[in-house]
């Protein structure tokens, strides 16, 4: 099914880029309403108790002060459904200001409206808050002995593990633990919401303006027709920009009580706190093997942190029974309620930290076994989903090792711990295998082919800056001809055809086929009016044109541009619809992406100092239709894998459950001094068993395994097996 | 932000005038620490006195040798001035370690002497601080201090000065020039910024309405080479965890003279004169130089999460002093 493409699979420069590189691109933070207001949150700053009582006259009586909004004089509202089904699922159901109750610091307790933001912040920090704070605060799953409550959903068995466990010669039993991160986005969450005639519009920074269209719908009493989310422009999301979070609803609520748009843009202090994060997680992972490695049992037993507003279950456990080919497999999954801001996917959320510590476990028994940790792999390499017993649609997992490990220079390794030196500095080399899986989601799309020759491609999805404006115009121009210069993509409005999520890495294989069917459509009817009576190709049977650079073309070599077609007819434009949703697919294959990443660390002992140096990875994600967008999300997912392994640790204070680094000086995240050599290569095998267009998604797996490879080298550079991230000089340090 | 006033000056007792006569006035010169604090409500100056524009941004050699810097000379210009990266190139390194380009080109030479603490607990207004509210206990000593001090700390505040930049003024020595309403006054670098104490909320010796109009360093010790090692997480734009800075001359491979500061594990910019005496006349090896890092580290309190910064402390001795002897020029 092989096809010469021109367009598609050819590196093509973002069709957003000159807007973004110019400031055209309107992200909501830069977006004014007329006679608009500024909204600034007052954060509890406990984290367990009650608010007793809120001093508001200084603030009131402060310069430009409008209105504070609390639980006293908050409108009734109603909580969201929060179905994922009905797509009106929110990141916090609870409600702004629903009563008096302080689940975690940083909590709202008011929201403060004046004329600019300046004055809405002086006036926020002159709120005087009185709580009774309860003792038993947990800031942290990581400083409590209990793992919570057991989730029924999360548990998987294959085989007899505990049996195999019992009976094998070589046994691995370990406990890994990561530290809670923050998505760090470069754009706060941002919402500027405006009522027009009971209409309601909203500016948000969002992953999702369907999503946040229904469950503003639910919450306002409103038909989804009245409300409109837009977001042409995101400034990153990570995940934590999936679904609506409370200061949206407070910000849409003071602006219908006050008659007035009001913007409010989280500071980076409040985005950290309330805005979302990887929860911490700990994790058990108990391998057994016999003497020749064959892999005889893997348990996997985790516990991850949600909040007690919310129920946030990060699929930790998931990839385990299906990454490595093993008869005998046991996943549980555990989930404590702790009171810091609640959690909520960060990209590749669950399996990239499950995939640490399945990772590292896998190198700790390689060792074990005296066996190099990428055989090891390669003997467990599997031809099916051993989860689900149906064939991978496309793997090629193999070839990633290969070629990584040729590029990297592996079969130089030593792998006795320290030998590979180099001036002060030792050397340390470590591999992990990545993997993500492949989902698709219903899609619809618009195509306008328009008289001036242009066309018009729109979706219901948005762009979080991966690149989805250019891979829609490529595919239009693929299917068309046309020049990229001349299709507009319009996405990231509500009212356009209801597209997915950006997330889950199935934007890209769920709008394409979607916009191919709505481009094939808008063709059809084109070639309707080019037949009929005063066409161009009038009683031509339409089955016998076929389009080619913009112009239909009969059998005997007649050619008219549609835009020709359509002035002679006197048509501004014709349109196509598509729709499309996954099929039957999934009954006859598994569908994921698999890759690996080879890390070179250089440890200087004398000064206690780590570095990746050099990073090469092999990635089988199916078709990249942009080679150049589809490397920097892997080039991208790098850097933020140097930051999990090495440096990204949000502070709860044990005492009190406050988060204390809160910042971008004080949560540290890689950046540019520490970029490696990074050689990244995308291995193209078209997936067409999964669409017609072979592509997969390349948005998160990337960021899955680097943090192992780093733990794995630096147990070779420096004999110490950290299992608990980030790795930072202290851990180092001690003996 | 809160309402405040702000007035640009031209002259230099036209800015002590302006600040002596308001209590409420704080001097804005970048404005990168002044600015952050008054935005978390940390600091809250009713007038801004800005001295950024005054005609203090040369830096000159004087008839003795010694470098007056002026107290608007940027970060950024003062890393790469001809006169400091010949003669004094710790200057140079220390500047270079610190903050980001964007940030070195705001910061002045007296913003970077009076910046503030990190300590996170300083920085948020519901913590208790004795820095920020005399007396109102200090969340760090049992909170997370992982970055805090280990050296001149007490039990009423532990929060590390963090400047690179005076790290290595305090090692090459220097004397601060100030202006103030009752005339001109000239006090030792190391003299300027005080131990915690049981006064925390005290930083620095400048006296109501004084200030700063120069920093000038001492000769150059002849024949040295120096070396400044700042070890953190991330490569930069990261505060250290430790820094070293170290001037050490050499003749025939003993050590003749030798300077040793250090950061990020002091409440102040640390000038390590124990281990000093502890390197003269000594032979220039690595022994040697384990024995200074030991003995600098002496009298080291740690708490619960910050012990891990002695070890570290006494790696970038170590180093630092290493790599500045190579560079000595008689070795
Ligand atoms: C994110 C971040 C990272 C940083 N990283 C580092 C780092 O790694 N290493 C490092 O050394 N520094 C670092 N800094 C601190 C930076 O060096 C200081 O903020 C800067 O030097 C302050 O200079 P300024 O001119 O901006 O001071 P301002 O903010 O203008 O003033 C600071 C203080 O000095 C007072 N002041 C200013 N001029 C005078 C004067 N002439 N006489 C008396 N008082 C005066 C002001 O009243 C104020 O109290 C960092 C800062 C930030 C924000
Ligand atoms: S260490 Fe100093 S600055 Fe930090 S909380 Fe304690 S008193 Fe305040």
């Amino acid at each position: 099914m092989e096809t010469q493409t021109r367009v598609i699979g050819h590196r093509t420069p973002r069709v957003d880029g000159e807007y973004k590189l110019t400031g055209k691109a309107d992200y909501t933070v830069d977006w004014q309403a007329e006679a608009m207001l500024y909204g600034y949150p007052v954060p509890a700053s406990i984290a367990h108790g009650n608010l007793v009582a809120l001093h508001l006259e200084e603030a009131l009586a402060m310069p430009g002060v409008v209105e504070i909004f609390y639980d006293g004089n908050f409108p009734e509202l109603s909580r969201s459904p929060n179905s994922m089904a009905h797509q009106d699922q929110v990141s916090e159901v609870r409600l702004p200001f629903e009563d008096s109750r302080i689940h975690y610091a940083g909590q709202y307790v008011a929201l403060v409206v004046a004329e600019s933001f300046e004055q809405a912040r002086a006036a926020a920090q002159a709120v005087r808050a009185e709580y009774r704070q309860d003792a038993g605060a947990i800031g942290s799953l990581l400083d409590s002995e209990a793992d919570g409550q057991p989730l029924e959903a999360k548990r998987q068995v294959r085989g007899d593990a505990d049996g195999a466990f019992e009976q094998a010669p070589v046994k691995l039993d370990q406990t890994y633990s990561i530290a809670a991160e923050s998505h760090m986005q470069m754009e706060p969450h941002a919402t500027l919401a405006e009522w027009r005639d009971n209409r309601l519009i909203v500016h948000e920074s969002t992953q999702g303006v369907i999503y946040q269209q229904k469950a503003m719908a639910r919450v306002f009493g409103l038909a989804e027709e009245d409300v409109e989310v837009i977001s042409h422009y995101i400034g990153s999301g990570f995940g934590n920009k999936l679904f609506m979070w409370p200061h949206a609803v407070a910000t849409v609520a003071a602006a219908r009580e006050l008659g007035r748009p009001v913007k409010t843009v989280l500071p980076r202090q409040q985005d950290m706190t309330c805005g979302g994060n990887r929860p911490a997680s700990r994790q058990r992972l108990r391998l057994a093997a016999d003497e020749q490695g064959k892999l005889l049992s893997i348990h996997h037993d985790s516990a991850t942190e949600t909040s007690l507003v919310h129920t946030f279950v990060d699929a930790i456990g998931s990839v385990s029974p299906s990454l490595y080919a093993c008869d005998n497999v046991a996943i549980s999954q555990h989930l404590l309620e702790v009171n810091h801001g609640t959690p909520c996917p960060m990209r590749g959320p669950g399996e990239t930290s499950g995939i640490f510590a399945l990772e590292c476990a896998m190198d700790e028994l390689a060792i074990a076994l005296n066996m190099d940790p990428l055989e090891l792999r390669r003997r467990h390499d599997s031809r099916d989903d051993p989860a689900k017993g149906l064939p991978w649609s496309s793997k090629h997992l193999d070839a990633c090792y290969d070629s990584a490990a040729r590029r990297f220079g592996w079969a130089r390794r030593d792998p006795v711990v320290g030998s590979m030196t180099e001036g002060d500095e030792i050397l340390g080399w470590g591999m992990a295998t990545s993997s993500w899986f492949a989902g698709r989601q219903p899609c619809a799309a618009r195509v306008e082919l328009r008289a001036d020759g242009s066309i018009m491609a729109a979706c219901g999805t948005q762009d979080i800056g991966t690149g989805t404006y250019t891979v829609i115009a490529q595919t239009v121009a693929e299917l068309t001809g046309v020049a990229i210069e001349h299709i507009e993509v319009r996405l990231g409005e509500s009212s356009l055809p209801a597209g997915p999520l950006s997330g889950g890495s199935m934007a890209t294989a769920t709008t394409l086929p979607a916009v191919a069917k709505a481009v094939r459509a808008a063709i059809d009817e084109l070639k309707e009016v080019a037949t009929a009576e005063n066409g161009a190709f009038a009683g031509a049977d339409p089955e016998t044109l076929t389009l080619e650079d913009g112009a239909l073309l009969d059998e005997q070599g007649k050619r008219a541009s549609f835009s020709e077609i359509l002035t002679d007819h006197k048509l501004g434009s014709v349109n196509g619809d598509g729709d499309t949703a996954p099929g039957d697919e999934r009954k006859q294959y598994s569908f994921r992406s698999f890759g690996a990443h080879f890390v070179e660390v250089r440890w200087d002992p004398g000064i206690s100092r780590i570095r990746v140096a050099r990073v090469v990875s092999s990635f089988d994600i199916g078709r990249a239709i942009n080679p150049a967008t589809a490397r920097n999300q892997v080039e991208g997912s790098i850097v933020m894998g140097i930051g999990m392994g090495l440096l990204e640790k949000l502070e709860y204070d044990p005492r009190d459950a406050r988060l204390i680094n809160n910042n971008y000086s004080d949560y540290i995240v890689t950046c540019h001094a520490d970029m490696p050599e990074i050689d990244v290569e995308l291995l193209d095998n078209p997936d067409y068993a999964f669409n017609e267009f072979g592509a997969r998604g390349v948005g998160e797996i990337g960021l899955t395994g680097v943090a192992p490879a780093i733990a794995n080298a630096v147990h070779h550079a420096t004999g110490k097996r950290i299992r608990d991230l980030p790795i930072t000089i202290d851990k180092l340090l001690a003996d | 932000m809160r309402e405040f006033a702000f007035q640009p000056t031209a002259r230099i007792d036209q800015a002590v005038q302006a600040h002596a006569s308001d209590a409420g006035a704080a001097f804005i010169a970048g404005g990168t620490t002044l600015i952050d604090l008054v935005k978390l409500d940390v600091m809250r100056p009713a007038r801004l006195v800005d001295v950024s524009r005054l005609p203090l941004d040369d830096v000159e050699r004087l008839d003795d040798g010694r470098l007056r810097i002026g107290a608007t000379v940027t970060n950024t210009d003062l890393a790469h001035h001809p006169l400091v990266t010949e003669h004094y190139p710790l200057l140079s390194q220390a500047l270079l370690s610190g903050a980001s380009t964007q940030l070195r080109n705001m910061a002045t030479t007296a913003g970077n002497v009076m910046q503030r603490t990190r300590c996170p607990y300083f920085r948020d207004v519901a913590a208790a601080c004795n820095k920020r509210q005399r007396g109102s206990g200090c969340d760090a000593l049992h909170g997370i201090n992982r970055m805090h001090a280990v050296l001149g700390v007490s039990e009423h505040c532990i929060a590390t000065h963090p400047s690179d930049m005076c790290v290595a003024m305090a090692a090459l020595g220097a004397t601060l020039t100030l202006e103030g309403p009752n005339g001109t006054r000239e006090m030792a670098f190391g003299d300027f910024h005080r131990l915690p104490a049981d006064r925390p909320d005290l930083e620095h010796e400048l006296e109501e309405g004084e200030l700063i109009t120069h920093v000038t360093l001492d000769t150059p010790v002849e024949g040295a080479g120096s070396h400044y090692l700042k070890l953190r997480e991330r490569a930069s734009y990261e505060f250290a965890l430790a820094s070293a800075g170290a001037v050490v001359a050499v003749k025939d491979g003993t050590i003749d003279e030798a300077r040793l500061a250090l950061g990020g594990v002091g409440t102040k910019p640390w000038r390590a004169v124990e281990a000093e005496k502890a390197l003269r006349d000594q032979p220039a090896e690595t022994a040697t130089f384990e024995r200074a890092a030991e003995v600098a580290m002496r009298g080291a309190i740690p708490r619960e999460h910050n012990a891990f910064k002695i070890p570290l402390a006494r790696q970038a001795i170590a180093r630092a002093l290493s790599r500045a002897v190579a560079a000595s020029v008689n070795r």
